[in-house]
């Protein structure tokens, strides 16, 4: 099955308004496309729009969480991070108040729309902020099981949702465990880090390239322990993201890589430093060298 | 409500202000002393904070959202009797009395502020809750005109008067001067009155010192229904103090010995 990490937001935000009273969703006029339309039927009088009005929808996430409600906060990554990042920073973050900022149609896979819409730094921008947890789930059930997490964890989380369909990587059986990276295939000397929709790429070119999957999905805080020893298991490693290759997955794994004696080298395969444009979401993929075929010629050389 | 009472707190307050600020040879004296009179009348008139329920949020609120004039708030909160810390730590370091208020630290900082304009949307916010929690707790947001300049500011006006937020009230601190000098010299925010009210707010004009002006506009604005109430209050920059009333200068700066000790001069007694 393939399915929007969105949509399964939408599905899973649904159920917990549903099951508590607490729960209050704000959105920016984007209701249908980041899928809180689905929390708004089950609970209208918890679902405030802010209108197009990112910043004060996250001062407003603060206010409703300074008054103990457990508040998810949804746009597109690149206003919800980007436009209100300084509200998030101030009003949310400094404080530690409760507020789960949703943000969908992250990336290049947006397509359509282009550079403009395709956030290709959100996770950077919020990795840096004190206080905030960051999560990326790679399809539809570990999606709903990051919305539920961090429901339950008590201060700010950012949560990067796609626009796409995404083949799922896992069944409803899973039981993910968010304190460590996730070992999807074991393979030999090579081990590609993944995150996002880049785990599904790494799934493709790992058979050919006999190599391990790594599923990454908790940015922040991230398992430094798993992460080092994969390092030291294997020669070559490379870190896989729908992301700038500054500050997002690639740096992640550099950080942990270069507080030890560690000499496994690592390599980026992410967006070098550029805006994406408009496309289908498959081409634009392609052309930005997001797929498993680019995967496989970097990693043979 | 006793206007000699209220008169004695405010002067008390304003003393503090100089005060802190002249320990910490750092702060923000001028707009701190123009809002002392409105944050004396919220919290010893308006709004039922105490004691017993400081740490709670089922009572009303104050969202200070001109979070650099802290010395104000800072001391009305030690007047009402709100506050264990010393006024001396204020800005020093491992202090909970930090240059902007921070709402970890402090019961009765209701929210942490310092970057202009959010904390007038925090307080949208919270009106929001105590609707959702029908607690007929009140939410009170200061914004400085200057302030205003802040497009957000705008948004959750837009915000309050949408949702008709009839439980808060956002009080409009008009001294008329910022950093960079007048406001309407640096980029004309005024008037208010009239874009409030072409956002949709119950607008209300008053004197920002005069306490009976002050009681008139709130006890109105507790009245009106339907709508948010915004409460434009003329006030003096520095007010109190002779020589930084209407001077821009005393915005951010501490007073050197001389200064402090006419600035201490000028407030020894009600006038």
């Amino acid at each position: 099955m393939a399915q929007e990490t969105r949509n399964a937001y939408g599905e899973k935000l649904a159920e917990l308004v549903a099951k508590d009273k607490n729960v209050v969703v704000l959105d920016a006029d984007l209701t249908k496309s980041t899928k809180t339309i689905e929390a708004k039927k089950v609970a209208p009088e918890r679902h405030f729009n802010a209108g197009i009005a990112e910043a004060n929808m996250m001062g407003m996430a603060a206010g409703l969480a300074a008054s103990g409600k457990t508040v998810f906060a949804s746009s597109f990554a690149v206003f919800a991070a980007g436009r209100a990042f300084e509200i998030i920073r101030n009003s949310i973050c400094y404080p530690k108040l409760n507020v789960k900022v949703c943000a969908t149609h992250a990336g290049l896979s947006v397509g359509e729309d282009g550079a403009s819409h395709q956030s290709v730094e959100d996770v950077g921008i919020m990795r840096t902020l004190p206080n905030m947890k960051v999560f990326v789930p790679c399809d539809q059930y570990e999606a709903k099981a990051v919305v539920e997490y961090v429901a339950k964890l008590d201060g700010p989380c950012y949560v990067r949702l796609g626009r796409g369909k995404v083949e799922d990587v896992y069944d409803e059986n899973k039981v993910f465990d968010f304190s460590k990276v996730d070992v999807l295939r074991q393979g030999k000397d090579v081990v590609l880090f993944a995150m996002g929709l880049m785990v599904q790429e790494a799934l493709k070119a790992a058979e050919e390239l006999n190599a391990t999957v790594v599923n990454v999905s908790s940015l922040k805080p991230i398992d430094e322990e798993g992460i080092k020893e994969l390092l030291k298991s294997h020669k070559k490693a490379y870190a896989l993201e729908e992301h700038n290759i500054y500050g997002g997955l690639y740096s992640a794994i550099a950080e942990v890589k270069t507080k030890t004696d560690i000499t496994t080298p690592v390599y980026p395969i992410g967006i070098n430093d550029t805006f994406g444009e408009s496309g289908k979401a498959k081409d634009v993929l392609q052309k930005y060298g997001l797929t498993a075929e680019n995967v496989i010629k970097v990693v043979k050389g | 409500m006793d206007v000699n009472n209220l008169k004695n707190h405010a002067l008390n307050i304003r003393r503090n202000i100089v005060q802190m600020v002249y320990d910490a040879q750092s702060g923000h004296p001028g707009g701190s002393l123009g809002c002392a009179d409105i944050l004396t009348y919220l919290y010893f008139v308006e709004m039922d904070v105490n004691k017993d329920n400081v740490k709670t949020t089922n009572r009303d609120r104050f969202v200070l959202s001109k979070g650099h004039c802290s010395p104000a708030l800072y001391a009305v909160l030690k007047e009402a009797g709100l506050l264990d810390d010393d006024l001396k730590t204020f800005r020093q370091i491992d202090s909970n009395l930090q240059g902007h208020p921070n709402m970890n630290h402090v019961d009765g900082v209701d929210m942490s502020t310092g970057s202009l304009g959010q904390g007038v949307s925090t307080a949208v916010g919270m009106a929001l809750a105590n609707r959702l929690d029908e607690n007929g707790k009140r939410v009170y947001a200061l914004v400085g005109d200057g302030e205003s300049e802040e497009g957000i500011v705008w948004e959750a006006l837009m915000a309050a008067c949408h949702y008709k937020l009839d439980n808060m009230v956002i009080i409009f601190d008009q001294n008329g001067l910022q950093i960079d000098g007048n406001v309407q010299d640096v980029i004309g925010p005024l008037p208010l009155k009239e874009k409030a009210e072409a956002f949709g707010a119950n607008v209300i004009e008053c004197d920002g010192h005069d306490f009976e002006e002050l009681d008139k506009a709130f006890k109105a604005a507790r009245e009106y229904k339907g709508k948010p109430t915004v409460i434009v209050a003329h006030t003096v920059k520095g007010k109190g103090v002779s020589y930084m009333e209407n001077n821009y200068a005393w915005h951010g700066s501490a007073p050197k010995e001389e200064d402090y000790k006419v600035a201490m001069e000028d407030l020894k007694e009600v006038k």
